[in-house]
């Protein structure tokens, strides 16, 4: 009796953890691609509704949000961004967020580009890609779940890595670029 | 001082102040006895809250002040009690540019000459705006920000032409100076800082003092095949010129990327300083601070021209105080160099081969693919970055603002793709030897030793002013506004500004016939990026590296953007 709840946990366990490592090559990215909910304002025309939040497909994939770091880095979002700290771009650890912390706001972020600096992306990754880098930007301020996010981090700032991060409460508010207020 | 650098009608034309570059007032009514009496004649907020390096000009009794991105030039009416608005040009850059500003969003400055005020905006156009009126003359793209090039330099105006350079270094861009006609905005001249010698500008009228420099098309066949056309020297800083022998002095940035195993040779024409006819752009002479460079010292810092007794003898010569923190003094008819010592701490050379003008690389701090080289000084900004000193021929001395940082630096493999950063190294940077970041040092150029040096906390990154007052002034990052004694360094007044200082103080004379010093606040630049940009310095990258050693400077000031102005009562 206790073996077989074992056996089934261990599976269970195991399941869960090969969930988290699953490699998505073959996905269809018209089918795989959620369509986004973007919504860039908490006030809202008439009574509240509620509005479905597209959840990102990788979040708790840790090997996708590897592929998204290596991509990150690859693509020079690290030249702007450098490891979440910012630079030219703003930081992308913190609980600030211009454009919106949902996945749908930062994929739309990544694809179609920001006014202030961001270039559009939409043309250079595929869907798949960028959902992908979504959640490793997501796993940087600690919005992915923990065991999905990278455990150690790059070479040698010495950062604390997106694993052990406490997870920012991102702001519910837009804030535009500071540069943009003369 | 040269004869064409002195004499002063009170104005401030140009951020300079003169073709020298001395920075330097013959104006003596504020002095270390009266300057603690200094008091705000008034204020302007400039409504931009990024990095203010701009320096204030001044002519026809009117202020001309251009803001970081979005480049919105005032000019103020110098006439009337307070100094209100006379009028506000809007140049509306692409916002966009702020994508391709390595180190903020920062203008160094605009120039006057013959009722027009000449600027430059960040996404690469030069315009100018009639000075009296505020209307648009002409305006110019010179560069396309789809490559990496913006414009964060202050043109000069030379005759009837307007200088005018690239930045981008971190881009992969090719650098350039280009000339504009001065009434029509229409490019003349270009010449590369790499690429083969047509590009380049060099033909027969070069020649380098050193054999190292001669050869042809050495500006493609110091890379790897192809690389030149990513290589950098981009010309972000400071021009002279020297109207006797109508030569103009530019230097060139780093090459790119910093990765420096990528681009095997000497990098030519990246790191170095050209001597060009200010009328056709052709290249005299060319000498270079670093060859084939690792540490991304860009070799575009100001250059003095002046005229001092060296080896029993008046020598037309050319004062740089170099990135790589060895203050160069060169004959400026030749290029040859007559003296190179370190004004800061050094690591990563050994000093300055006097007799083939090679400077003496250190192996141990050499960056290599994929290691992590660790505690090289100085960090990427130099022991000086822009930020121009001031010359006073009073006492002789050089007043130097500086900064005092080391690096770690690991080289990784960069990717090209247009438009985004090209830099391929992971930089973390902090305090150098002492534990002061800054200093701010007067430096004896016939004695080639330091005079005396003011310890500062923070990077010094804000111009400095000598006066004939013996009085010379210069800023904090933490937002103080200071006067020191030109001959001690003694300190003679400070005021606390809103914001920090990055800006280039002046003087100028008042409508009144009083002396006034102006200076901006507005903390940012690349030192500043921090608190500009909001950074966050858990990660000890961000800004290339410069957060890390910043990270105390937001629980100091917050952001601004203010022109002070100061008067005796
Ligand atoms: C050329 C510089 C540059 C590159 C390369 C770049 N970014 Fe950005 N990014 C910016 C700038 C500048 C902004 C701010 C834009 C604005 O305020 O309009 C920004 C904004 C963002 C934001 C919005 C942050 C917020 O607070 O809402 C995200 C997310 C982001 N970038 C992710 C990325 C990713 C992922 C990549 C790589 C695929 C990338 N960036 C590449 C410059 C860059």
């Amino acid at each position: 009796m206790t073996r077989t709840v074992l056996c089934a946990s261990a599976l269970v366990l195991l399941a869960l953890a090969c969930e988290r490592e699953d490699r998505d090559f073959h996905s269809d990215p018209a089918a795989a691609t959620p369509k986004p909910n973007i919504v860039m304002s908490s006030l809202q025309p008439g009574p509240v509704a509620v509005i479905p939040k597209t959840e990102a497909p990788y979040d708790d994939n840790a090997w996708m949000t590897a592929e998204g770091m290596r991509l990150y880095h690859q693509m020079n979002c690290s030249g702007c961004h450098f490891e979440g700290g910012g630079g030219i771009g703003p930081p992308l650890m913190d609980d600030e967020w211009i454009y919106g912390s949902d996945p749908a706001n930062i994929y739309a972020t990544i694809a179609e580009g920001r006014p202030g600096g961001m270039p559009p992306w939409g043309t250079r990754m595929t869907p798949q890609q960028i959902w992908t880098v979504v959640s490793y930007v997501r796993s940087l301020s600690g919005l992915t779940p923990r065991g999905a996010r990278p455990g150690r981090s790059d070479h040698m700032s010495g950062n604390l890595a997106p694993q052990n991060r406490t997870p920012e409460k991102p702001k519910p508010t837009f804030t535009p670029p500071a540069s943009w207020r003369p | 001082m040269p004869a064409f650098a002195t004499g002063d009608d009170g104005q401030w034309v140009r951020p300079a102040r003169d073709y020298a570059s001395t920075r330097y007032s013959a104006m003596a009514e504020i002095t270390p006895q009266n300057v603690s009496q200094l008091k705000v004649a008034f204020t302007f907020a400039t409504g931009v809250l990024r990095g203010h390096e701009e320096a204030p000009i001044v002519a026809n009794n009117t202020m001309y002040i251009v803001t970081p991105f979005p480049n919105i030039l005032y000019a103020l009416d110098l006439t009337q009690p307070g100094a209100p608005l006379k009028w506000t040009f809007k140049p509306q850059p692409d916002a966009a540019a702020q994508g391709v500003a390595c180190c903020d969003v920062v203008n160094r400055g605009v120039a006057y000459a013959d009722g027009r005020i000449v600027m430059n905006t960040l996404d690469a156009q030069t315009i100018a705006v009639d000075a009296t009126s505020g209307k648009q003359l002409w305006r110019t793209r010179v560069g396309d920000i789809n490559t990496g090039e913006s414009v964060t330099m202050a043109p000069l105006i030379v005759k009837d032409k307007v200088l005018v350079g690239n930045s981008g270094g971190e881009f992969g861009v090719r650098g350039w100076l280009t000339a504009l006609d001065l009434a029509t905005g229409r490019i003349v001249w270009r010449a590369y800082a790499t690429g083969p010698d047509s590009l380049v500008k060099i033909g027969p009228r070069f020649k380098p003092f050193y054999d190292v420099n001669k050869g042809k098309d050495l500006g493609v066949t110091s890379f790897p095949p192809e690389k030149w056309k990513t290589g950098g020297g981009t010309m972000w800083g400071w021009i002279s010129y020297d109207p006797d022998l109508n030569i103009v002095y530019a230097g060139t940035g780093n090459p790119g990327p910093w990765d420096p195993d990528s681009r095997p040779g000497r990098n030519l024409w990246t790191s170095g300083i050209f001597a060009r006819d200010a009328d056709s752009g052709d290249a005299l002479w060319f000498y270079q601070w670093n060859p084939h460079d690792m540490h991304d010292y860009d070799g575009i810092n100001e250059q003095l021209l002046l005229d001092l007794p060296i080896g029993g003898r008046t020598r037309k010569v050319l004062v740089r105080p170099e990135r790589n923190g060895y203050l160069y003094v060169l004959d400026r008819t030749t290029g040859e160099v007559l003296s190179a010592d370190p004004f800061g701490f050094i690591n990563s050379s050994k000093g300055v081969d006097l007799r083939t003008g090679e400077l003496i690389l250190n192996p141990d701090k050499a960056p290599v693919l994929g290691k992590v080289v660790r505690d090289i000084c100085p960090a990427a900004p130099g022991a000086k970055d822009w930020q121009p000193s001031s010359y006073s021929p009073r006492t002789g001395l050089l007043y130097l603002p500086h900064q005092n940082l080391c690096m770690d630096f690991e080289s990784v493999e960069a990717n090209y793709i247009m438009g985004t950063p090209y830099v391929g190294a992971n930089v973390k940077m902090f305090a150098g030897p002492g534990g002061n970041r800054g200093f701010f040092t007067a430096w004896d150029i016939v004695g080639r030793k330091v005079a005396w040096q003011v310890k500062e906390d923070f990077p010094v990154w804000s111009g400095a002013l000598a006066t004939a007052g013996d009085v010379v002034f210069y800023g904090t990052l933490d937002g103080w506004f200071k006067a020191v004694d030109a001959h001690t360094g003694a300190l003679l007044w400070k005021f606390r500004t809103g914001s920090g200082i990055i800006s280039q103080p002046i003087t100028y004379r008042g409508p009144d016939g009083k002396q006034y010093v102006a200076v901006v606040d507005g903390v940012g630049g690349w030192a500043g990026a921090i608190v500009a940009g909001s950074l966050d310095a858990r990660d000890s990258l961000a800004a290339l590296g410069m957060a890390n050693a910043m990270r105390d400077l937001p629980q100091k000031v917050a952001k601004g953007g203010t022109v002070y102005v100061f008067a005796l009562p």
